[in-house]
């Protein structure tokens, strides 16, 4: 099955459409995931840098936003460069972050008081073009806020995560309202694998690509980010016969 | 102890805490002391050094806490923290940094924060122990019991007022103003004007010649933010002149603004490296232009860079070689301008087993530490602020919990690895002798992955109160 057409009408129907959105300027490439039923579905074999993206958690993490924030620090950790990560409460445990890759020396945190200065400053930081990538935990991302993260993420190549965060689980329902972000993903935690002896295996992701601009959504269940911010497939999927995995 | 000559006779006019314990005041005849302490060191007092002193002290509280400062003879300061508290993390805060860092350097101080400056002046010196924030609009309130000497008046009038029979400031407030005034002249009631906030009492800033500093005097007053920017790049160019041809680079501007109706605005921007480059400058200022208000018109605009570092000219790396490492210094100098400097920071690692004391924060732009924290156990991504206390079911002395109930909401363990032991820091602090907490990774049947701990090894009572806590949470 191929995620992705090839047909040359539909590739010149896209290029118009992408032209109409105001998306020109360089091409600035994606990001694969290394997970091939991932990257097949979105354009460019990647998360695509130099845009906005939306990250939320599902469930709890919606409100704590941990497997969020594990989620896009393993993006930033494959991302040459500082990243600047915009938070409202200071809750980033930073030896955590580390695990996923993004060591100490390449974060710089800005706490800022509201939402408001949250956006203004990560759109500060996406301006500046200096940055690998820029987080921030934000809660409401109007259509307006976003277009602007958006075209300065695209004029400086500078990629933008908006970790969506919520006060209160009955808030996330603002996850649904359109934004300009290239993509929008939804992580959840799933129960981990039993292990043969008492303890806990490597957490595991239902991963939710609910909206790629010119790409396809998609739900995957992977396994969470290792000490490189790699996601990795579950045990079971990959421990399969070689032939299995190709049917 | 300090003894002067005052008329013909010589006094002490001050004495250290141990002189105070032995009966020593202020005011008393130096041969009377002498007779009671016989070993007493006596030193002249010399006013110049005191006032020279306090000027130091006032620049090094100028470059730290607010543009405005000035020297409130003999043994005060007077400091506008207007528009500079929040980047202190509120008066308080601001109170406590001040007096802490005061103390270090060993100089004992009380402070108070009041409408006015009368009022500040009167609750430093008889209400703080040693700090004191008074509220908008209780002057009045918290003035009324305070003694007259509080009022700043000269010692004779004091004397003639408590003649009269007047004790507190509360017994003179409600007194017809015109005999008082025709006794005692209009200071009396200038100085009760001053303390209530009906009289204005302008603070004429400490500026000191070492301090590079432009200004520039409108014949018109000024008051569009246009207008004001434009004079702003103005005054910038020539602060940058004058820093190179000292070969320094500003770490903190002050801008200040004269108003028509003699009050003045001010704005402060800091920078994380000495910088002076105009077009850099002139951005972090004209982003403040919304925080001045102009009210009838600016006169005068005067441009200080009071805290300055040696930058020499350096040459630029050849893009031949390698690509620089990006400059983020304009960056991180325009978010800590919005949020206040002590809201952009790094992470550093501690060396401690306590999960809270193992990171600090260190400045954006100070030089990577390299080491990261050991990793052989898993950390959360979100620590919570401090341990949420939670109800469990659990196996002592050493078994994970078989279900806890977090914020009114009872989960079932599936899983669990632990425990991971962590003992108190007995070499820091006594009351953690023998303080243990054993740590807990639990998921939840739906996945969800919590950091738990029990305080106390779960045999001994006095290691802990064997009472469970959350404490973050894994993604």
């Amino acid at each position: 099955m191929s995620a992705r057409s090839f047909n040359p009408a539909i590739a010149a129907l896209r290029a118009q459409i992408a032209r109409m959105e105001g998306d020109g300027g360089p091409e600035r490439g994606a990001l694969p995931f290394g997970v091939p039923e991932l990257d097949r579905r979105l354009p460019g074999g990647g998360l695509a840098l130099g845009c906005l993206h939306e990250v939320a958690g599902g469930g709890n993490s919606a409100v704590d936003g941990a497997a969020a924030s594990c989620f896009a620090a393993g993006i930033a950790a494959r991302l040459p460069g500082q990243v600047l990560w915009c938070v409202t409460q200071a809750d980033l445990f930073a030896p955590g972050l580390e695990q996923a890759g993004l060591g100490p020396d390449r974060v710089i945190y800005v706490e800022a008081g509201d939402d408001v200065s949250v956006l203004a400053c990560m759109e500060e930081g996406l301006r500046h073009g200096g940055l690998g990538a820029v987080v921030a935990d934000v809660a409401r991302l109007s259509m307006t806020a976003s277009r602007r993260l958006h075209l300065a993420a695209k004029g400086s190549g500078t990629t933008g995560i908006a970790l969506r965060r919520w006060r209160r689980q009955q808030d996330a329902y603002d996850f649904g309202q359109p934004t300009a972000a290239m993509t929008r993903w939804r992580v959840s935690v799933l129960p981990s694998a039993p292990l043969p002896v008492p303890g806990l295996g490597r957490a595991r992701w239902l991963i939710e690509l609910i909206r790629a601009r010119a790409g396809e959504s998609l739900d995957i269940e992977l396994e969470a980010c290792d000490g490189t911010g790699h996601l990795g497939h579950p045990a079971a999927l990959a421990d399969r016969p070689a032939q299995a995995v190709s049917a | 102890m300090l003894a002067a000559r005052v008329g013909n006779r010589r006094l002490v006019t001050a004495a250290c805490a141990v002189a105070q314990e032995l009966g020593l005041t202020v005011g008393m005849p130096v041969s009377k002391v002498q007779a009671m302490v016989p070993d007493l060191q006596v030193l002249p007092h010399d006013p110049q050094a005191d006032a020279a002193s306090l000027e130091r002290l006032a620049l090094w509280v100028l470059q730290r806490v607010s543009p405005i400062v000035a020297v409130d003879p003999p043994d005060g300061l007077v400091i506008d923290s207007t528009g500079a508290d929040h980047l202190h993390g509120g008066e308080e805060a601001m109170l406590e940094t001040l007096i802490g860092r005061l103390v270090m350097s060993g100089v004992t101080a009380r402070a108070a924060v009041a409408d006015t400056w009368g009022a500040a002046h009167a609750l430093a010196r008889h209400v703080a122990v040693p700090m004191h924030v008074a509220e908008p609009g209780t002057a009045e309130a918290l003035l009324s019991p305070l003694p007259l000497s509080a009022l700043r008046l000269p010692p004779a009038t004091l004397a003639s007022l408590r003649t009269l029979g007047f004790v507190c400031i509360g017994d003179l407030l409600h007194q017809p103003r015109a005999p008082l005034t025709r006794r005692f002249g209009p200071d009396l009631c200038r100085r009760l004007d001053q303390a209530l906030g009906h009289a204005s009492e302008p603070i004429e800033p400490l500026r000191l010649a070492e301090l590079v500093e432009v200004r520039r005097a409108f014949a018109e007053p000024i008051a569009a933010a246009e207008t004001i920017a434009r004079y702003i790049g103005k005054l910038v160019v020539q602060l940058c002149a004058a820093l190179e041809e000292r070969g320094l680079g500003a770490r903190r501007l002050d801008l200040l603004c004269w108003r028509v109706d003699a009050h003045v605005q001010t704005v402060r921007v800091g920078l994380a490296r000495p910088q002076r480059d105009p077009q850099r400058l002139t951005r972090l200022l004209c982003e403040k232009i919304e925080t001045i208000s102009p009210g009838y018109g600016i006169e005068i605009l005067s441009l200080t860079a009071v805290m300055v570092e040696p930058l020499d000219a350096r040459q630029m790396a050849s893009s031949l070689l390698e690509a620089p490492a990006p400059d983020l210094s304009g960056l991180v100098d325009v978010l800590a301008n919005r949020v206040g400097a002590r809201g952009v920071y790094r992470m550093a690692p501690v060396a401690s087993d306590v999960p809270e004391r193992s990171v600090t924060r260190i400045a954006a732009l100070s030089e990577p530490v390299g080491a990261g924290w050991p990793d052989h156990w898993p950390r959360p991504t979100r620590l919570l602020p401090r341990p949420e206390p939670i109800e469990t079911l659990a196996l002592l002395p050493d078994h994970p919990p078989v279900s806890i109930t977090w914020r009114g909401i009872r989960r079932k363990v599936a899983r669990a690895d632990g425990p991971e032991r962590v003992f108190g820091e007995w070499w820091k602090r006594d009351a953690e002798m023998i303080a243990v907490r054993d740590y807990f990774r639990i998921e939840d049947e739906a996945g969800e992955r919590y950091w738990v701990f029990r305080a106390g090894d779960g045999e001994h009572a006095e290691t802990g109160s064997h009472r469970w806590f959350l404490h973050g949470v894994f993604g």
